[in-house]
Parts: C-alpha cells; sequence; structure tokens
C-alpha cells in the first residue's frame, strides 16, 4: 500500500529515526549559554590551583607552606600528610592499581600534583602556588619502557614493590603492572615456523592526548549541615564517578551528587579520576565551603589521561598467494607511574585482541606487557575504545606490508582476506564474535569511488619523475559497545547502560539515561529513536543525562558505547511503553490486543484504520481511570539493558598524499570515508563525528606526540608544539556509507564516533609508507612531521636534488 | 598590592564599569565579574581562539589582553548577537550547518567569523580557512564549521541587497 | 598562567612615554600589542614592576610615504600592513611576510614595532626587515637616533634598544620598481613560528643578478643576513648552480637550536631550501 501523505506528514512531524533534523543542544549554545565547568559559580567558592613536581622522579625532604600562607587571599595550603587523616592520600584507579592524590613522600613524574593552594580566586591561588617551598632530592629517572624491566632499572612504584600482582595477575619485576594473552600461542608458533611467506614490523602507537577544547575541573560542595556532597564535574562517566567518591570517602552513595554539566568534548580525557577532583572534595569536605579546581592547558597535556603509548611488533604468516595463515602480535605498554588507564577487568589490554580486523585469520596469538615508568599515567582510549585503535593501527600497518613483501596490491590483498559476508556471525581466532559485515562491497565501493586504479597510474608515472606520491588504503573493522556485563565490568560493575522513560499526559516525555554527551548530540539522537519507538515527535521528547541524583546508573559515554547500550537502553524502555499503550488502546477501542496494528504514532485496528488512537491520545488516557482492569495508572518504563554482544562497525577509507621531498611537508591530496555503522539514526550527526573523527585521526598521525628527554622532562605540552590542526591544515573530507545493521541490536545501529579516529589513522599512515613503498620503505613511525619525513628522504637519498 | 583601578567601556552595548587589578585578563573580568560566561578559557596561551571577543573592531583573544587596556573600548561577545529575540545569521548558521558538536568553541568561532564577514562579505572557503585559523575545534573538522561561515555570508548579503 | 601583580600606565603621547620610562627605569617595560610580552608574563617569565602602555600614543599609527621612504608607525599592526593599499603598491613583501606571522587575532594585536624590538630570533619582522634595507627610529629623552636593521640585532633577546628608548618608527627605502621579492617560510602550521625562513628582495637585469638581500629567520641567535650568498649571486644568472651554491652559502652561516619542529641539521638544511625557494620566486616576480 502506497503510504499516503497523511501518513508522510505525520511521518515527518516525528523527526525520528534517520532524519538529519537540527541539534537540540545547539540553542544555548550558540548563544553562549551552555553550563560547563568554569561557568559554575557558587557562594563563598573557593579556588584551587596545583604546586606539581618539576622533576620525573625526586624524593620530597620537606614542604614548608609558611610562605604561601602568608599570601593576601590564601586560605589552606594542602599536602599528602593533610590528606592521610581523612585516608584521601591514596586513591583506587579505574585500572585495579592506586594512585597518589598528592605526592606521598616521593614525585613518580614531571609535574606531578604535590600539593593545592586554596584562595580566595585564582589570581591569590596562583600566588600561593608560587611560594610553596619544596625541597626534593632527585632520583634515577627511567623513561624508557624498554629497560623498565631490566635488572638494574629505578624501582618507580616503592608503595607496591613487594606486591605480586595489581589486580591482573603476576608481575615479575617491580615496574611490571601486567601481562596479558590472548589465542593459541603453539599453535601460532607452529604456523609461523612452517609458513611460506612471514612478515615482521615493529610499529610504535606513539603517546597522545585526547586534548578536548575545555580542560578537566570540578567544583566540589560539600555541606557539613546535611551531610550531602555535591560535585560539578567534567567527567564523562558521572555514576562511576560517584562509586568510586563513595568507596574513597566513605559517603553513602546516597548522600552523593555528581553533575555532568555540558563537558567541551572528552575524546577519552574525562573518563579517569584525577587528583585534583579528589583535592579539591576534601578540601571543600575540610572547610566546608565549595572548591573550585580548573586544569591549565600545559597541566592537561602532561598530567591528564595520555593515550597510547604502544610499543608493538606485528608479524603475520601467509601463503605465496597472500592468504594470511596465522597472526602473531605483540606490544610494551607503557601505563606511566600509575596503572590509571581505564580497563574492564577481565580486559587490561582492552579489547586489543580485535587486531585480526577484517580478515579471516585462523591461528593468532596476542600479548601485551604492561610497565611503570617515570612518566604521567593514563592509557586513556582517545577517541576509541580500549586499545582498538593500537590493535587497528597494527594490523592495517601489517596487511600493507604483507602486500608489499608478496608485490601484491594493497587492495588486493584486503579482498583475499577479507571475511567473506556470508560468513557472519564470524567467530574471530582470537574470540570474538562479529555481528555483521560486508567489506567486500564497502572496499569495492570506494575503490570505484576515487578511481583507485587511475591513481595507481598517475603514482606509477610520478615515480618515474622522481616524486613522492602514496596511497593509503584502510579497511578496519572497529568494536564498540562495551559492553555485555559478562566479559566487561569496571570495579566490579557491569558496564550495561539504562534508560528511563515518562510520557506526560499530554503525550510530551522526558527520558534520563547512564550516559554523557560531550557534543555528540545525545539529546537529539535519543529522543530520535524514542520518538520513532512511541510516534511521539522528537521535539517533544526531553533528554537528561549526566545527574546522578535523576539518571538511572549507568557506565557513561565513552567507547562510543552510548549508541550501542543506551540507545538499545531507550529503544528498549519505549517498547514496554508500546507494550502498556497497546493494552490501553484495545481497552479504549474494545477489541483484543491482537486485533491492533502499529502505524507511525497510533494503534489502527486491523482493516479499519479509521478506528484508532494516537499515542497522545492514549497518553492522556493514561492518566485517567479508563483502564484496562487492574492496571495502574502512567506511562513509564526503565530499562536496563546488557547487551549481549558488542557491536562491529566498519569502513573503507582511502587517502591520496602529496610528498615534498626537499622539505618532508606532507599534503592530504584526498581522502574518502565509506563508514557502516549500521541502522543510521541522524546522517547529519552522523557526518559530523566523521569529520571530527578524521580529523582527530589526522593529528595524531601527522604531529601529535608527548615528547621526553632522558630525564623524563616534556618537551613540548603547550598548543604551541602539541598538534591541534587548525581549518588551514585541515583536510577536505569526502563521506560516503553502506548500511549492514547489527542483528542484535534493538534497532541494528552500531555506534559510529570512533571509527574515523580508529580506521583514520592507520589510513594517513598507511598513505605516507605508500608513497615510499617502491624505495624498499615497509614502515615509519608517527608523527609524520615533516622534520621526520624528511629523516626519511634523507636516509634514502632522495632529500636533495 | 598594585592598585585597583575602575574600568569602564561598553560591553555588548551597556556601559559596565568594573575594579580590578592592573593584572586581570580581561577573559576572567568578563567571565568572573560581568557574568558572560560565553567566551570560554581553552588555552590561556594564545593560541586557541575560544576566548575571542570583539574590541573596536578587532577579533582579540581576550586571555590576552589587559582589562585596563579597554578603557573606553566597545566589547562585542557571543552574548551580544542576539537582537530582540532574533538570531544573528551566523547563529542560525552554525545550527543549520551543523557547526558545533561540544560548542566550547561556538562563542570564539562565532564571534570571529562575524568580524571577518564585516571585513569581507562575501569570503570564499580558503579565505574563511585562513581567516578562521586563530579559533582551534577539536570535534568538527572546521567543514561544517565553513559552510555556517557561507550559510550567514548569504543570508546577510540577500538581506542587504 | 597568571601574571605578577604591576602598576599599569597608559600615557597620551611620547614624551610622557619616556617620561615613564625615564622614571621607572629597569623596573618598566613597554605594552605594545602584548601578544609576545603577555604570554611571558602569564608564564612569569618576565616580571614587570610596571607596564607602560603605547597602545594610547596616536604618533605611533600609520603608514605613510615620505618621498622614497615608507614610514611605518612603531605600533601598527599585521592586520593594518596586510590591508595596507600602499604597501601592497609599495612593498609588496612585508604583505607577504605579515600574511605567515601567526593567526588573525593575534594579528589584530601584534605590532611590527613590537616584533623587532622584542629580539626574538623566531620573530619573522627581523628578517624581513634586513631584506628590505630598514632602519628603526630610537627615541629617548635625551633625542632620538636612527639605526640600521643590519645592527640592530646583537643576540638572542639582544638588541641595540637601551632600556630608555622606544622604537617610534621603521623606515623603509621603497624598492624600485620591479624589485622581485618573496618570504618563503616554513611551518608546522598556522600560529607556529618558522622552522627556517628566508626572506629576499632582488633585482634582475636581463637574466643577471644585479642587487639582492637574503635575510633568514630562527636558525640563529637573531635574524641572519646571508651575506656570502648574496655575494655569490651579483652578476650571476640565477641557474641551478647558482641557487645551489646561494643555499651553501646561506647553510654555512646557520647555528639554529634543536626543538620540536626539528634539529640542527634539518633546521639548517630548511634555511637553504627556503633561500632556494625564495629567489626562484623572486626571480619570477622580478622585472627582467
Ligand atoms: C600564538 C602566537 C603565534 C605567534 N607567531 C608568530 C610568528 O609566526 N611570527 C612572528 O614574528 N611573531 C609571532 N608571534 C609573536 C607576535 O607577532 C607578537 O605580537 C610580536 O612578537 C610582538 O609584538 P607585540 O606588539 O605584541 O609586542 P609586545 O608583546 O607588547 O612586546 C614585545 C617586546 O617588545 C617591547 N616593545 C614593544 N614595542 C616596543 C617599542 N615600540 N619600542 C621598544 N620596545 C618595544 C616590549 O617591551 C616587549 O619586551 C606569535 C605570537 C603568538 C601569541
Ligand atoms: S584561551 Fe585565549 S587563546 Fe586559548
Ligand atoms: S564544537 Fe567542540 S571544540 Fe568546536
Amino acid at each position: 500500500m502506497a503510504a499516503s501523505t497523511d501518513m508522510l506528514e505525520r511521518e515527518a512531524t516525528l523527526q525520528g529515526l534517520g532524519t538529519s533534523r537540527l541539534r537540540k543542544e545547539d540553542a544555548r549554545f550558540i548563544r553562549g549559554k551552555g553550563t560547563y565547568i568554569d561557568d559554575i559559580k557558587l557562594p563563598g567558592m573557593l579556588f584551587g590551583a596545583m604546586v606539581r613536581s618539576p622533576y620525573a622522579h625526586a624524593r620530597i625532604k620537606s614542604i614548608n607552606k609558611d610562605k604561601a600562607l602568608a599570601v593576601p587571599g590564601v586560605v589552606a595550603v594542602l599536602v599528602a600528610d593533610d590528606l592521610k587523616p581523612v585516608k584521601l592520600d591514596w586513591m583506587p584507579t579505574l585500572g585495579s592499581d592506586v594512585q597518589a592524590v598528592l605526592a606521598d613522600e616521593k614525585v613518580c613524574f614531571q609535574l606531578q600534583e604535590v600539593a593545592m593552594v586554596i584562595a580566595t580566586d585564582r589570581y591569590a591561588a596562583s600566588d600561593g602556588a608560587d611560594m610553596v617551598e619544596v625541597d626534593y632530592e632527585e632520583l634515577p629517572v627511567l623513561v624508557d619502557p624498554h629497560k623498565a624491566m631490566d635488572a638494574d632499572a629505578p624501582i618507580i612504584r616503592e608503595d607496591i614493590a613487594d606486591k605480586d600482582e595489581v589486580g591482573h595477575g603476576k608481575r615479575t619485576h617491580p615496574n611490571h603492572i601486567f601481562t596479558w594473552e590472548a589465542g593459541d600461542k603453539d599453535a601460532t608458533d607452529s604456523v609461523f615456523a612452517n609458513a611460506e611467506v612471514t612478515v615482521k614490523e615493529e610499529i610504535l602507537n606513539p603517546r597522545v592526548h585526547p586534548c578536548p577544547m575545555e580542560t578537566c575541573g570540578c567544583v566540589a560542595s560539600f555541606d557539613k549541615v546535611t551531610g550531602q556532597l555535591t560535585v560539578y564535574i567534567t567527567s564523562q562517566a558521572p555514576h562511576l564517578v560517584r562509586t568510586v567518591v563513595a568507596m574513597l570517602s566513605g559517603i553513602p552513595e546516597s548522600k552523593i551528587r555528581i553533575i555532568g554539566g555540558d563537558i567541551g568534548g572528552g575524546f577519552g580525557n574525562k573518563v579517569p579520576i584525577y587528583p585534583g577532583y579528589v583535592v579539591a572534595i576534601v578540601a571543600s569536605i575540610v572547610t566546608g565551603v565549595p572548591i573550585k579546581w580548573i586544569e591549565s592547558r600545559i597541566d592537561n597535556i602532561s598530567t591528564t589521561g595520555f593515550a597510547r603509548d604502544y610499543h608493538g611488533i606485528g608479524e603475520l604468516a601467509a601463503d605465496k598467494d597472500g592468504r594470511i595463515k596465522a597472526l602473531r602480535f605483540t606490544a610494551l605498554a607503557d601505563h606511566g607511574a600509575f596503572n590509571s588507564h581505564v580497563s574492564a577487568t577481565k580486559l587490561p589490554a582492552g579489547l586489543f585482541s580485535i587486531c585480526t580486523g577484517s580478515y579471516d585469520i585462523p591461528t593468532a596469538y596476542c600479548r601485551v606487557d604492561a610497565v611503570y615508568t617515570n612518566k604521567a599515567p593514563g592509557g586513556v582510549a582517545y577517541r576509541c575504545s580500549l586499545r582498538v585503535t593500537e590493535a587497528v593501527y597494527l594490523i592495517e600497518r601489517m596487511m600493507d606490508v604483507l602486500a608489499q613483501k608478496l608485490s601484491i596490491d594493497k587492495a588486493e590483498i584486503r579482498r583475499r582476506n577479507f571475511v567473506n559476508a556470508d560468513k557472519f556471525p564470524y567467530s574471530t581466532s582470537l574470540g570474538w564474535t562479529l555481528d555483521s559485515g560486508d567489506y567486500h562491497t564497502a572496499l569495492e565501493k570506494v575503490l570505484q569511488a576515487v578511481d583507485y586504479e587511475g591513481l595507481r597510474k598517475e603514482q606509477a608515472e610520478k615515480r618515474a619523475k622522481g616524486e613522492l606520491m602514496g596511497i593509503g588504503l584502510c579497511t578496519f573493522t572497529e568494536i564498540v559497545g562495551a559492553g555485555p556485563t559478562k566479559v566487561c565490568d569496571i570495579l566490579g560493575i557491569g558496564l550495561f547502560d539504562s534508560c528511563d522513560i515518562r510520557v506526560n499526559p499530554t503525550g510530551s516525555a522526558i527520558a534520563r539515561l547512564g550516559t554523557m554527551s560531550q557534543g555528540q548530540g545525545h539529546a537529539t539522537t535519543y529522543a530520535q529513536i524514542i520518538a520513532t519507538e512511541l510516534g511521539l515527535s522528537s521535539e517533544e521528547i526531553q533528554i537528561e543525562e549526566g545527574d546522578t541524583d535523576k539518571a538511572p546508573y549507568g557506565a557513561g559515554t565513552w567507547g562510543s558505547r552510548s549508541t550501542p547500550v543506551a540507545g538499545a537502553a531507550a529503544a528498549m524502555a519505549a517498547r514496554k511503553i508500546r507494550a502498556k499503550a497497546q493494552a490501553i488502546a484495545a481497552h479504549l477501542l474494545e477489541v483484543g490486543e491482537g486485533d491492533l496494528e502499529w502505524e507511525i504514532d497510533r494503534f489502527n485496528v486491523k482493516g479499519n484504520p479509521a478506528q484508532s488512537k494516537t499515542m497522545k491520545e492514549i497518553a492522556l488516557a493514561a492518566h485517567t481511570g479508563d483502564l484496562p482492569d487492574g492496571m495502574e495508572q502512567g506511562l513509564d518504563a526503565t530499562e536496563y539493558y546488557d547487551p549481549p554482544n558488542m557491536t562491529f562497525p566498519f569502513g573503507a577509507y582511502v587517502c591520496v598524499v602529496d610528498i615534498d621531498r626537499f622539505t618532508g611537508e606532507t599534503k592530504v591530496r584526498r581522502f574518502y570515508a565509506l563508514d557502516d555503522c549500521g541502522t543510521r539514526i541522524n546522517p547529519m550527526i552522523i557526518e559530523g563525528q566523521i569529520h571530527g573523527g578524521l580529523t582527530e585521526a589526522f593529528a595524531v598521525a601527522f604531529g601529535q606526540a608527548i615528547p621526553f628527554d632522558e630525564n623524563g622532562n616534556h618537551l613540548g605540552n603547550s598548543l604551541m608544539d602539541y598538534f591541534l590542526p587548525t581549518a588551514v591544515e585541515t583536510p577536505h573530507w569526502e563521506t560516503d556509507h553502506t548500511v549492514t545493521p547489527s542483528p542484535h541490536h534493538p534497532i541494528g545501529a552500531k555506534g559510529v564516533a570512533e571509527s574515523p579516529h580508529v580506521g583514520g589513522i592507520p589510513c594517513f599512515s598507511n598513505a605516507v609508507v605508500d608513497a615510499f613503498a617502491h624505495l624498499g620503505v615497509t614502515h615509519m613511525d608517527m608523527p609524520h612531521t615533516a622534520f621526520r619525513v624528511w629523516q626519511q628522504c634523507k636516509a634514502l637519498g632522495i632529500n636533495t636534488r | 598590592m598594585a592598585k585597583k583601578q575602575t574600568v569602564s567601556f561598553t560591553l555588548n552595548g551597556t556601559q559596565v564599569d568594573v575594579v580590578v587589578e592592573p593584572r586581570e585578563l580581561l577573559i576572567h573580568s568578563l567571565r568572573e565579574k560581568l557574568q558572560h560566561t560565553g567566551p570560554h578559557i581553552g588555552c590561556e596561551t594564545s593560541h586557541c581562539g575560544a576566548c575571542t571577543v570583539d574590541i573596536d573592531g578587532m577579533s582579540v583573544k581576550s586571555c590576552t589582553v589587559l582589562t585596563v587596556q579597554c578603557q573606553d573600548a566597545e566589547v562585542l561577545t557571543i552574548e551580544g548577537f542576539e537582537q530582540g529575540g532574533e538570531l544573528h545569521a551566523l547563529q542560525e548558521g552554525f545550527t543549520q550547518e551543523h557547526g558545533l558538536q561540544c560548542g566550547y568553541c561556538t562563542p570564539g568561532m562565532i564571534t570571529r567569523a562575524y568580524r571577518l564577514l564585516k571585513e569581507n562579505p562575501s569570503p570564499s572557503e580558503e579565505e574563511i580557512r585562513y581567516w578562521m585559523a586563530g579559533n582551534l575545534c577539536r570535534c568538527t573538522g572546521y567543514q561544517n564549521i565553513v559552510k555556517a561561515v557561507q550559510y550567514a555570508a548569504n543570508k546577510l548579503s540577500s538581506a542587504s541587497a | 598562567m597568571i601574571p605578577r601583580e604591576f602598576d599599569y600606565h597608559a600615557p597620551q603621547s611620547i614624551p610622557d612615554a619616556l617620561g615613564l620610562l625615564a622614571q621607572f627605569g629597569d623596573e618598566a617595560k613597554l605594552l605594545a600589542g602584548g601578544h609576545s610580552l603577555l604570554p611571558m608574563m602569564k608564564l612569569r617569565l618576565a616580571e614587570p614592576g610596571h607596564l607602560i602602555d603605547l597602545g594610547r600614543i596616536r604618533e605611533l599609527q600609520g603608514i605613510r610615504e615620505d618621498g622614497d621612504t615608507l614610514r611605518i608607525g612603531a605600533m601598527t599592526t599585521e592586520n593594518q600592513l596586510i590591508w595596507s593599499q600602499l604597501l601592497q603598491d609599495k612593498c609588496p613583501l612585508l604583505v607577504e611576510g605579515a600574511r605567515l606571522i601567526s593567526d588573525p587575532q593575534v594579528r589584530y594585536k601584534g605590532t611590527i614595532g613590537g616584533d623587532i624590538s622584542h629580539g626574538d630570533p623566531a620573530n619573522d619582522h627581523p628578517a624581513l626587515m634586513l631584506a628590505l634595507g630598514a632602519s628603526y627610529v630610537l627615541q629617548s629623552a635625551s633625542g632620538e637616533r636612527v639605526v640600521s636593521a643590519d645592527d640592530f640585532f646583537v643576540g638572542m633577546y639582544d638588541t641595540l634598544l637601551q632600556p630608555d628608548e622606544i622604537m617610534t618608527e621603521i623606515r623603509i627605502p621603497a624598492p624600485a620598481q620591479g624589485t622581485g621579492y618573496c618570504y618563503a617560510k616554513l611551518k608546522r602550521k598556522v600560529g607556529d613560528f618558522a622552522t627556517a625562513a628566508a626572506a629576499v628582495t632582488l633585482r634582475m637585469q636581463g637574466e643577471t643578478v644585479q642587487e639582492v638581500a637574503i635575510a633568514l629567520t630562527n636558525v640563529g641567535a637573531c635574524a641572519l643576513r646571508a651575506r656570502e650568498a648574496e655575494d655569490a649571486l651579483r652578476g650571476k644568472t640565477l641557474d641551478d648552480a647558482a641557487l645551489a651554491e646561494a643555499a651553501r652559502l646561506a647553510m654555512s652561516i646557520c647555528d639554529p637550536v634543536e626543538d620540536q619542529r626539528g634539529d640542527v641539521e634539518y633546521k639548517t638544511a630548511m634555511a637553504g631550501e627556503m633561500t632556494r625557494r625564495a629567489l626562484s620566486t623572486a626571480n619570477s616576480r622580478a622585472t627582467h
């Protein structure tokens, strides 16, 4: 039956699933009326400024507060000893370790938190921080993770030197954190021993930082009379913060309220719990007045939430036709001085075992060894799920290495190894079940769009003239949506998520979820999901997140888990409501429930659509006495959703670069990104997420790094050196899509925000290395700065005329 | 302590007086004393443009200007864009073209684009990218910001035509 | 990120400013656009007790032509340089250079006088001034002197400026009609200082180099004039061999500091490469 105009109009007014409706959150942001952390101002509020260590490794001999306390406006100076009486000098991390809140007896990384000066405003606090006198005795510094487990390596963590484990199995050295492995080592070794071809490459994912435009901060407010603690905080996971704060402080969770507010970007930086938050909370408990702590940009890059620092070795075994027989990936992970990276208890190396990618690899083994060094703690997932960028980078780089070894085209090697579309759900040799995919179709679509053959021809001509042109491919599979509670928990709490929907009598609704938007547009997309499920206009569905007093428990927004987990919870809660609505409609229309069918925004009597009840009518009825026998009033539902599986978005990207061999500069001429994130909720928002993710990938590939000298001193930790591209450097992005819904997600959606970052980075690297492939180069480590690329040119003797 | 001074200037058309130490940065006076929290702090080192305001017809990073320098100045911030309940074409453009995500850079972006369009009412994409390069955004990848500025340029020029 | 306390003064005239300078001596710093000074004060690398703001002194503003000399007030901002039709016509090198400095917002505030006075080898104007044969007017309570750009830069953050002096004006002999020019700057991104850069002015007679000036940014303690390279080019055809020799000679005077932009070898090589590119472009723009 052709849809009537009336139906089309009704559908359109919902602005539901699949429409590029404008964002609901924009109204306040374009007026400068957002409420970010530094916008919060409470009566009597004091300001905390951190005193930080100039050394990477040193013993603290003494701290003298006197001069600081004499500065006008300074109210207090807190050091580790002041936190001891309240037992808050050390805190648990999200990686099963403990971390010094303020340095206790020694500092283990440069700019580590040593004291907090509390003053009437940030000027006085800053003056006071300058006057705190700390006497240090320098200790030998460990910077290179490869030397961490040497017999004579300086011991970084004396506090746990005698512990034979920190949450993730046996340790073999005081600087060893854990060793984690997956797959069949013996079987893999034997395939390698007998393989026709093997390739091996050392591949680094350098230490980088997510660097959202807003740094971290909080306002802690403890009411001594009621015993209530309210914390406004830049957190992607407010409920987890509340649980940790309760564990730390002994205050019951019912008396703690964590409020996320508007967050100026997170990208993984705002998942962990940082010392600044904890000291501010203590200071408020002690003083009874609100305390604000806001991180500076330099402190942000230097101390909170670095990502990556995975020193990998990739190996593939294949036959002469390039069909992969086995994979062996290992990585040495530099976690800094405390293991405060975010990880599920059973997955200390996160989802690294997704490293078999989009390929049908029968045998595989991977291992990660994590160590302490004198660097800032972290290991957050920078716009990706835990350790997925590291894994995808390895496999996508190694595919190219294998192709080069066998002189097989880089698109062809992928075709030969893809998991076929008819094999889904597909179980990987490292234990994941890929839900759905159609990799061949995606790749062919992209190759055609960019005229891949033509590009290769042009490249050959350029090479003949001595010019450097590179074509990068990446056909990644991502893993997002942590996750099934049987495999994923943090501090014992499962990574389910939740949604609570209440429909009002006049047919508007409010929904509250356990996630936390940092710019992803949740207020819009969740409303669209619910609009389509309930037949109510998304305009009248209000979304609330991030206030633990209001929203049901959830693990927050990171790892692209919002749509796969909380989005599913929203759909499921809406379906509970629709089921009740159906019963009410049947009662009102005096027919059986089975005689009704759903149509956009109403239940029709089958065969007689003139007889119907709209959702709005039902909403009103639900608040009257005219209900089926025994039914309660109201039209509400809550869903706690524990996903049966992760979701596995994928994509095919092509990047074309031209390299100036005399300066080392790389120009991205073209970037074509095809993403498949399953069902598309709001194409406009998806495209925006892809632009953003690709831009962050570009930044990582071409400039981002947190470099240190041999004494553990930072060599570039302001925005002068830390590369955030401007509109001038950023390439133009072309986007495309295919749609392969997730079979296990209620609406088939998979999550998208991270794919472009995860898939983009190897695509850029593959393009740069491809420019040198004819000269025998198989790998170049990031970042591909002009300087580093020039060094490659020089090593090849092509940097001069 | 250095003597505090009273500084008077026009903020979004309204005369304001603010008492500051000479070292107080304009961004702090605006945000802490004058309740204008639209301009944001993203770096404090003059690199990000989140704190951009318009002073006497110039786009300026207000983290790198002293409030005392603003005596008698005309200062415009994001809060001054909506007039009589009507959004400025740029505010509309940023929404229509999805030129923002977390919104943190947005006030600075819009304020900067405002001055750009005054100086060049119909900039090309290349000119927009070049003249907006003092504002960093981590979310959008700039492509839709360019479109948002073009949207506003078109709207403003058809309004004045 | 908060400066230390200081007193602020906003004189309305040059004599008033000079009076304040005389009064506070070493305690005082002049404030121009503030985009080098304030960042240093926020990091507490500079801690003046008195700040003397030049922003309200009208006489320090403006660009004008005085016979064959272009006279630019020290407080002229980068964007004013870029938008000056006079400079576009008479001295396009300065426009090209200013366009490569920092970002739009910084260019609304940053001044040519401040950029030069700061004495930072990473700043772009010093090399532009060397290539243009500029001179500076320095005024103190005891009078004014005019010093040539060639003599002005003494070392890292070290110039001929005395604590009681103000740079009031930059004087540039207008390049002859048909002079080729180029500022080739390699940088990591908009808003970054040069990894290396070369400023060139070039007069050709047919295919022969008649006059040439080459100056380099950020590859030494201050901007460098590549005199040997200039000497080697005079009277020559600008062929590949001549370009290579000029680049080699330019590189021979470089002594850059390693940082995140690159090591000594790279920066030196880039000074050579920028010299070569600036010469080629200048040649293509020159009247032959
Ligand atoms: C993000 C960023 C990027 C930048 N990138 C570049 C770049 O690529 N290239 C570049 O060249 N610069 C760059 N700069 C520096 C910028 O151009 C500065 O504005 C400039 O160096 C100093 O000029 P100012 O007017 O701001 O001087 P101020 O900062 O006010 O003063 C600088 C110094 O000069 C002294 N001074 C100023 N005027 C006079 C005068 N008339 N007489 C005597 N002494 C005086 C001051 O006392 C002070 O010591 C950048 C700055 C920033 C913040
Ligand atoms: S806060 Fe002013 S430029 Fe970043
Ligand atoms: S929208 Fe988030 S920084 Fe621009």
